[in-house]
């Protein structure tokens, strides 16, 4: 079985195209200089440089993580250039007619069109090439729900209040090393308000694309739901293919206020790199929300793409009876590494998390879980419920759990379940038997161990991550 | 329909079928019985292609193909079921979506055109009733959860539903109460065709007062050591395997 599924798990990476768009791009380095750059770049007043400048200089302190069990070459922030526009952005379009055909090219290409006629109904999109947005649509049919959807850029702008209320409200600039550089250098992303009581009429997604060499991408996302809101939000990332690694490097922050309620839905293809390793994107990424007072707060995360992944999407449950849960597929290939899980902590009464983490590693790839569940001393009745499970494709992968539970309240039930399996050769022979080919069987087999991942995505969005499954994993069949 | 000729077989250094001749034609039941460590279950496996099995000598012929040249898929698309002894689970996978893709798969192989989802829908409740299973296990996961009986009886929902030509059943009795047994053997005795060809498996002469065999075959050490017909099954049934071995030196 294992040299069917070799052949299986090799398949082209089709994002992996680069688009010639004239570009203005800042020289490698960072310094305080390069931070003023881009704040001035971004016309920003001098609170949101000032707030640049303090995450800088909290940078320049700290140390690179190295916990996590992920293996790469020293990273030079120095040969990285820390901005990057198409130079047709310079002067802002201000509607779709005025955007750069090649720009809107490239998303065709990447099958995400971004004409509101011919969009998915329902689905409003922000586009963000490189370091700027360039395009969101169905901005007008939200604003009359009294929806916010914007690039951040703007909403600095426009909404200064907002931003300089929940701008790093949730990551604070020294969180971590990455967080840290992101609040520096953070180019553009997405803003999200829901007011009060509305529950918004479409889902809402940005779509995040690299183009420039040795750039990295610095994104920035901040959604707030006021009281009894409720906003279902999806990403979506691609690369082109390159030897080089590239970094992404972005923060999530949200803010579900009393019984307000977020989903959030990851589907990550950043370039992962070829077969033998080389080039593929680095995705240090940092996402949290908090809970106050019976809110809701889920993610669900699709992760295939990305050469090392280190990401743990978390909840902060403050208020009393707030929910928390997190689902997620991380699936590895080749020479891929991901560390990945999330972190729960329990500080009001009767919080309630979930966690459903499925990791598939094929090739020579390393899956990590790794999960922090925290029950406070004040938070009575908590209950938490984790299921881990593992699934091994051929005999060169591995895959790992780092579980960690902290209970300080005697009132609290921790639940945790862990598996690993691997696709065995019964399971193929069966399929097999009844006619179908090697990759179909391995698909569907994969596919059947997510699915209750893939239950928790908008409907479009889980039949694209099956595909998108089913095409990572070629070349894992042999 | 099946054409076996001095067939030979190892397993790593392990002999386990030598000289094995037998033919098989539209219509017949054949019954292969034999001790434990006979081979019995090895037929079953390198007819349908299962990997781990070097054939080192004989041809086998289905249909007038070469079938050792075909691969697991392609044979089982010609028509060629095994129904397991020991049905694995597939977690996750849904009954229905297994079997819609199963069936689609040998369409598209005679090009004809998949059934769209409504139509299979239909013929899956059909052939449920057919086994007496519940619907719902159309819904749950392949084979996840089922009690043995049930697991024999989604095989043989799935051997309904692909129509096969040639039909092998590895110890399909094995761990089946009376109820079981009888359901499962009626599903087996209603597909009997004039067309269709049956091989069945089994260690006791249990089975064949429920499918009553054409022929029937004793496989000892690698080879068919002996064949008669269902009188034969109820002789072993009385005397035990240990006889045969004096009649063969």
């Amino acid at each position: 079985m294992s040299e069917q599924v070799d052949n299986l798990i090799r398949k082209e990476y089709a994002a992996g195209f680069h688009t010639l768009i004239d570009a203005d791009t800042l020289p490698p380095g960072l310094n305080e200089d390069v931070v003023r750059f881009i704040s001035a770049k971004k016309g920003e007043p001098d609170w949101m440089t000032e707030w640049r400048l303090k995450a800088y200089r909290a940078w320049t302190e700290m140390a690179e993580p190295d916990w996590a069990k992920v293996k790469y070459p020293p990273i030079d922030f120095q040969k990285i250039s820390y901005y990057s526009a198409p130079k047709s952005m310079d002067d802002k379009p201000q509607s779709l007619d005025e955007v750069d055909p090649e720009l809107l090219a490239t998303y065709e290409k990447l099958g995400i069109p971004l004409h509101e006629q011919e969009m998915l109904a329902g689905v409003a999109v922000d586009a963000v090439f490189d370091s700027v947005s360039v395009v969101t649509t169905f901005r007008k049919k939200l604003w009359e729900a009294g929806v916010i959807f914007c690039p951040i850029s703007e909403a600095v702008h426009d909404y200064p209040e907002l931003v300089k209320k929940y701008l790093g409200s949730v990551v604070p600039q020294k969180d971590n090393y990455f967080a840290a550089l992101n609040s520096a250098v953070f180019s553009d992303g997405s803003f999200v308000y829901i007011p009060k009581g509305v529950r918004c009429p479409m889902e809402l997604s940005t779509y995040f694309r690299i183009n420039e060499m040795n750039t990295g991408q610095f994104e920035r996302t901040l959604i707030v739901a006021e009281e009894g809101s409720h906003v279902s939000y999806l990403e979506g990332c691609t690369a082109p293919m390159r030897d080089e690694n590239q970094l992404h490097a972005a923060v999530v922050e949200l803010v579900a206020l009393d019984n307000a309620e977020i989903k959030y839905s990851t589907v990550q293809n950043w370039y992962p790199g070829d077969a033998e390793g080389k080039g593929g994107i680095y995705n240090f990424v940092t996402k949290r929300g908090i809970c106050h007072t019976n809110a809701k707060i889920s993610w669900t995360q699709v992760e295939t793409g990305s050469a090392v992944t280190w990401k743990y999407p978390s909840c902060i449950l403050k208020g009393d009876n707030s929910v928390g849960e997190f689902y997620s597929v991380a699936l590895t290939n080749n020479y891929q590494q991901a560390d990945t899980g999330t972190k729960m902590i329990h500080l009001g009464k009767n919080t309630r998390s979930t966690i459903i983490a499925k990791g598939i590693s094929a090739g020579k790839s390393d899956s990590s879980y790794r999960g922090l569940v925290r029950i406070n001393a004040g938070a009575e009745g908590a209950r938490n419920f984790t299921q881990c499970d593992s699934l091994l494709i051929g005999d060169q992968c591995g895959a790992h759990t780092f579980p960690y539970i902290e209970s300080r309240n005697p009132s609290a039930i921790v639940e945790h379940e862990a598996t690993t399996s691997r696709v065995s050769d019964d399971q193929m022979f069966l399929c097999q038997q009844r006619g179908l080919d090697a990759e179909k069987a391995v698909s569907m087999i994969v596919n059947g161990f997510c699915r209750e991942v893939f239950r928790e995505l908008p409907m479009e969005f889980a039949v694209e991550a099956g595909k998108l499954l089913e095409v990572s994993l070629e070349g894992s069949v042999g | 329909m099946l054409s076996i000729k001095n067939l030979s077989a190892t397993v790593g250094d392990t002999t386990i079928l030598r000289d094995l001749s037998l033919s098989v034609k539209p219509g017949e039941v054949h019954a292969i019985m034999g001790p434990n460590g006979a081979g019995k279950s090895t037929l079953g496996n390198i007819l349908t292609g299962r990997e781990g099995y070097d054939v080192t000598g004989g041809s086998v012929e289905f249909d007038g193909k070469n079938l050792l040249e075909l691969d697991t898929e392609e044979r089982a698309r010609e028509g060629i079921f095994l129904a397991f002894q020991y049905p694995v689970e597939i977690p996750g996978v849904s009954n229905m979506e297994f079997l819609k893709a199963a069936v689609d798969a040998k369409r598209a192989h005679h090009g004809q055109e998949e059934l769209s989802s409504v139509e299979f829908m239909k013929l899956a409740r059909e052939t449920c009733k057919q086994v007496r299973m519940d619907q719902a296990f159309l819904k749950r996961g392949v084979n996840e959860g089922f009690s043995g009986g049930e697991k024999k009886r989604n095989e043989i929902l799935q051997m309904m539903l692909l129509e096969p030509r040639l039909c092998i059943l590895d110890e399909t009795d094995s761990g089946l109460d009376i109820d079981a047994l009888q359901s499962v053997s009626d599903g087996v005795n209603a597909m009997r065709t004039a067309d269709r060809g049956f091989i069945v498996v089994t260690h006791y002469q249990r089975l064949l007062d429920y499918i009553e065999p054409d022929f029937v075959h004793v496989l000892a050490k690698g080879r068919i050591v002996k064949s008669g017909t269902k009188e034969l099954a109820k002789e072993l049934e009385a005397k035990g395997y240990g006889w045969l071995d004096s009649e063969v030196a």
